[in-house]
């Protein structure tokens, strides 16, 4: 899978993200690093907001076509 | 409730530090495993280790318990800390230890042991 899709969905679930990064580690399309800069981060405990891009991420965490997942998440302050 | 959701919610219960990962801790299998382990191995924590390779069924249990998707998970006392990246990041400020202290008492280190639980069978 290409990065553009993952993107998207980060997109969608961060429209107020002011970083969105998706990188792709080994240029295989299946392990990724994607890195997200959130105000709605802000006072959220680390797990949650993990939790809140392994959400958006579910589809393609599912079905396979993310093997690997490195997340890192900041909040604005 | 399945036998083997029992089992993987007794070791979750049970044990001071669980650690579901690809592989061993002799032979780890995957790269977020490893550096897991290496995170908890840095903050000198007891870890009872859960290979999720035996059987694809114990990751899907696993995952409808805990409902996180991805692997390893670790746990202290019943409560999920997080992946690799939650455990690193909390090793490097120093709140893993801090957590371990507050969870299993200061004299967590004295325990320090790893062992591998088997949950399928």
């Amino acid at each position: 899978m290409a990065t553009e899709p993952l993107q998207a969905l980060l997109q969608r679930a961060f429209p107020d993200a002011t970083e969105l990064r998706v990188e792709d580690r080994t240029g295989g399309g299946d392990h990724f690093h994607v890195t997200v800069r959130s105000p709605s981060f802000d006072g959220l405990p680390l797990l949650d907001q993990h939790r809140r891009v392994n959400d958006a991420l579910a589809e393609p965490l599912r079905d396979g076509t993310i093997h690997e997942l490195r997340i890192t998440t900041r909040g604005t302050t | 409730m399945s036998e083997l959701r029992d089992k993987i919610e007794s070791v979750i219960a049970n044990e001071p530090v669980a650690l579901f990962m690809k592989g061993t801790p002799q032979f780890v299998m995957c790269g977020n495993s490893d550096r897991a382990l290496r995170a908890l191995r840095g903050a000198g924590a007891p870890v009872a280790a859960v290979d999720v390779l035996p059987d694809p069924a114990i990751r899907q249990e696993l995952s409808a318990v805990s409902g996180w998707p991805t692997i390893p998970q670790v746990f202290v006392k019943g409560e999920l800390i997080g992946g690799a990246d939650i455990v690193e990041e909390l090793a490097a400020s120093g709140e893993l230890e801090q957590r371990l202290e507050t969870a299993l008492g200061p004299d967590y280190r004295d325990s320090r042991t790893e062992h591998l639980v088997g949950v399928a069978d």
